[in-house]
């Protein structure tokens, strides 16, 4: 499979200046990419096109030549910066798990997801532990591309590390894209196979 | 997690544990308020028609041993007529004020729906409603219904709604835009999944407090049909029936007429609010754990 934004431009609203303009970005399955530049050059906004969370002013979002399924479960799946906002914080954290039928003994071991977690609310994980459940949820056997949103960015080195190491491992048994981005040059350097440089 | 909780914690290992937490005791705490409410209640439904019976040779008496309350200007004993006013509250109270609540999470929830025509209907619905003077509107549901009990739980139920729906429906537009319901999209679950999984339990404190607050406001409505001859039929011992009658006593010193069921009004509202107070910390997330 393949995603890509075809000369993709975006704005935020009708008098707003453009944010994106005329990009064009394109991911295979089983190739790792890293996506960095400066801040506000629209890295962030590009992956949320390319995830369907937000609709391009111009041009298209093609998963195979098709437009992206908007009902069903989506192949494409974000993991966000902030895991402890991206998790319901009503819910106890097995019932996230549940919520993506991923509630299972393979996942939760490869993640390194401990039992104990489970019965717990978000606010009572550390970031790090929550962006593993993150990170689970979206590892479905639908899903053939991630996109990581400077998912390890707020995490200390350590836990940045072993996060990195589980989410590699998973993407490489099972031949998953992954867009990585970053502002960290050195992770997107041993991390992806190709870099995207965004910005002028 | 306080400090003294982590310790109890270590130091309770091996040990059995005598002390509730605050939780387990806010818990039983409102199993006491519950029970109290429901004891005035079913009190009012078990006292007999003859317990209230008029009897002049003891009209009028100051309270006492005999009569804690007094007895009113037909020798009935205030106590007894206190209570089964009460009981007739709590029943107009809770059945007007939940209906109330339902009907505003109902439309609430509806307006935030996304749909831009039913925002505009429910928001139109809404301030018709607040538009129209609220007692006029009132007296006029409860004789269309036929008066009485089942006048004013219509009247009292359908008209206290809409302040509740709006704050519902703000919060469920805030609740809606969060990065999670986003990501419970794109793990394919539908509008109406993410309405009743997501979106009902962050709704459940506003209810109660909703509901709470209704309460007050469906008992003095009620008092307040009733006082102007629109609501429970003047043989009913109701608060506002009481109350009104009291008014007339006031100016001649029978004080305890109006003094004791005002007071027990009173003590019966706060009773409610502390039970929505302490069921809203026993749901809310971030003090589970006190």
């Amino acid at each position: 499979m393949r995603i890509e934004a075809r000369h993709v431009s975006f704005r935020y609203g009708e008098r707003l200046p453009w944010v994106l303009k005329d990009r064009s970005v394109s991911l295979e399955e089983g190739e790792r990419v890293g996506l960095t530049g400066p801040s506000g050059c629209g890295k962030s906004t590009l992956v949320r096109l390319l995830a369907g969370y937000l609709k391009p002013t111009e041009g298209e979002i093609l998963l195979d030549g098709k437009p992206l399924p908007q009902k069903q479960v989506s192949p494409v799946q974000l993991i966000y910066q902030h895991p402890e906002k991206a998790i319901n914080p009503r819910w106890k954290m097995k019932k996230v798990l549940q919520e993506s039928g991923m509630y299972r003994e393979e996942v939760m071991t490869a993640l390194g997801i401990e039992k104990d977690w489970l019965e717990r609310y978000p606010r009572e994980l550390s970031g790090g532990e929550l962006q593993r459940f993150c990170v689970a949820r979206s590892l479905f056997q639908g899903t053939k591309f991630l996109l990581a949103d400077e998912m390890s960015t707020m995490l200390d080195v350590i836990t940045q590390a072993q996060i990195w190491n589980l989410m590699l491992k998973e993407v490489d048994e099972r031949g998953l894209g992954l867009l990585v981005v970053t502002h960290n040059k050195e992770l997107a350097k041993r991390v992806c196979t190709r870099v995207i440089s965004l910005g002028s | 997690m306080n400090l003294a909780a982590s310790e109890r914690r270590i130091s309770g290992i091996g040990k059995e544990r005598f002390f509730l937490n605050r939780r387990a005791r806010l818990a039983v705490w409102t199993g006491i308020l519950f029970a109290a409410l429901a004891g005035v209640w079913l009190a009012g439904v078990l006292i007999g028609g003859g317990q209230v019976a008029a009897d002049f040779s003891a009209k009028g008496l100051a309270p006492s041993l005999a009569h804690p309350f007094g007895t009113d200007m037909l020798g009935r004993d205030m106590l007894i007529r206190t209570v089964k006013g009460l009981s007739v509250s709590i029943v107009v109270g809770t059945v007007a004020s939940g209906v109330s609540a339902v009907i505003a999470l109902i439309v609430g929830i509806a307006a935030a729906a996304g749909i831009s025509w039913l925002d505009h209907l429910m928001n139109w619905l809404i301030d018709l409603v607040m538009g129209i003077p609220h007692t006029v509107l009132l007296i006029l549901i409860s004789f269309a219904c036929g008066k009485g009990l089942k006048g004013v739980l219509i009247g009292v139920a359908v008209t206290h709604w809409t302040g509740l729906a709006r704050i519902i429906r703000s919060e469920v537009l805030q609740i809606r835009s969060q990065q999670y319901i986003a990501v419970s999209r794109k793990l394919g679950h539908s509008g109406r999944w993410i309405t009743v999984h997501h979106i009902l339990p962050h709704m459940v404190p506003q209810f109660l407090i909703g509901l709470i607050l209704l309460f007050p406001h469906a008992i003095m409505h009620e008092s307040s049909l009733t006082f102007l001859g629109f609501g429970l039929p003047p043989e009913q011992p109701a608060i506002g029936i009481i109350l009104s009658e009291a008014m007339k006593y006031i100016s001649v010193g029978k004080w305890w007429l109006a003094f004791f069921p005002g007071l027990m009004l009173v003590i019966l509202v706060l009773l409610f609010d502390r039970l929505g107070e302490n069921l809203k910390k026993l749901l809310d997330p971030y003090s589970v754990h006190e």
